[in-house]
């Protein structure tokens, strides 16, 4: 087993903390399928550079939270994409959020370089972190630039969906002078932001989705989180209805009443 | 924030996404520091077919890198060890710390405190 990126630096005041559906996120994606099926997909080609074909994959998480998904990937890129370069991008709504991403990738990568360090003819990790952006999912990105998009999303059915932060409750030195109380609701509107997910739980990825056929390359794919409220097999019937898009699940864990618990959806142009 | 963000991000507004001047945003009052990384030329090479050129050229000449060749590089020219380093220096090795992205379209100043930018939009315009 892939040893999972240090989270111990991060204070889980409103940050999400690496919890089942984190770990299915790594399991599903160092899995022996989903790993020869990425390999096969972005592996350099070992005849004649061809430019288009070697270019270095980007790789997005939205929703990084505590940067355990988006570290671990970056650190195994050789065994889940099966090449030693990739660029990392990550984007939370909290800024807190992207602090901490931004220091378990770059920890995450450091780990791993210092061990080849020590082991003669291995080739060197170059993976490289680009930043932690504090956005709302991707629309901040350009189309067609992703390759491959991870989203862990706040999946809670709930009756309200909290609205998106401000720059005042993203500013430290607005939280450094609240009251206790001021902070406690603070905190909890943050964390409120990491499970609760609308109506079916689907509101925020309803979005997510409906951005995936704009911002994935050519040769893009995407793995959504769904939990069984969710409803993952009509989620998956509907992409494919967009025509042109396969759905799949790529992983699944915690079966409940012949139900599995959480699934994750592997997106995916046909014929790409 | 590493300055090859700049060639994956544009302006967060919808009616943005359409026009051509929304991207790159633009660099205003940006500082910069080094953060030193080993030097990889293949790795770069791989990098570059991910750039939009156009737009990079811009990032850089705001941020006072103004040396890059006018048309991307490619076969032969991917060999010249100084254009790679070059773009290593500038696309990786560089941070920038403070300043704001704003998009020729619309002027939305997006602010980047501490190397972390802030994209989310105020509630009228999203």
């Amino acid at each position: 087993m892939l040893p999972t990126p240090d989270t111990s630096h991060v204070s889980f005041d409103t940050i999400y903390e690496p919890s089942e559906d984190s770990y299915l996120f790594l399991d599903t994606l160092s899995s022996a399928s989903e790993s020869k099926w990425l390999s096969e997909r972005f592996q350099k080609s070992s005849g004649p550079s061809d430019n288009s074909i070697n270019a270095v994959p980007l790789v997005v998480e939205t929703g990084t939270g505590s940067g355990v998904v988006l570290g671990f990937v970056a650190a195994h890129s050789q065994q889940i994409f099966g090449r030693q370069d990739i660029l990392t991008l990550g984007t939370d709504v909290n800024r807190n959020a992207c602090i901490a991403t931004g220091k378990t990738v770059s920890t995450a990568i450091q780990s791993i370089q210092h061990k080849q360090e020590n082991t003669e003819n291995n080739p060197n990790l170059q993976t490289v972190h680009i930043s932690s952006i504090t956005a709302d999912l991707c629309t901040s990105l350009r189309p067609g630039s992703v390759d491959v998009l991870l989203f862990n999303p706040p999946y809670v059915p709930s009756e309200d969906l909290p609205r998106l932060p401000t720059a005042a409750e993203n500013d430290p030195a607005v939280a450094q002078a609240m009251s206790r109380s001021a902070r406690f609701e603070s905190d909890s509107y943050f964390l409120s932001l990491t499970y609760a997910g609308g109506v079916d739980g689907m509101e925020t990825t309803n979005r997510l989705l409906d951005a995936i056929p704009g911002i994935l390359s050519a040769r893009g794919v995407a793995y959504v989180l769904l939990c069984k409220q969710n409803r993952p097999d009509e989620v998956m019937t509907r992409i494919r209805e967009w025509g042109g898009w396969c759905a799949e699940n790529a992983g699944s864990s915690g079966m409940q009443a012949g139900w599995e618990k959480l699934v994750i959806v592997r997106i995916w142009r046909e014929g790409n | 924030m590493k300055v090859i963000t700049a060639n994956f991000v544009t302006c967060a507004v919808k009616e943005c996404k359409t026009s051509p001047t929304s991207f790159p945003l633009h660099f205003h009052d940006a500082e910069l520091e080094m953060q030193e990384l080993d030097f990889q030329p293949e790795f770069i090479r791989n990098v570059i077919p991910r750039i939009d050129w156009e737009g990079l050229r811009v990032t850089a000449n705001e941020l006072g890198f103004p040396s890059l060749p006018e048309s991307k590089p490619e076969g032969e020219a991917l060999g010249d060890e100084q254009t790679l380093k070059d773009l290593h220096r500038l696309l990786l090795e560089t941070q920038v710390m403070e300043g704001k992205l704003i998009c020729g379209n619309c002027g939305h100043e997006y602010v980047i405190k501490e190397g972390i930018a802030n994209f989310l939009l105020p509630s009228h315009l999203v």
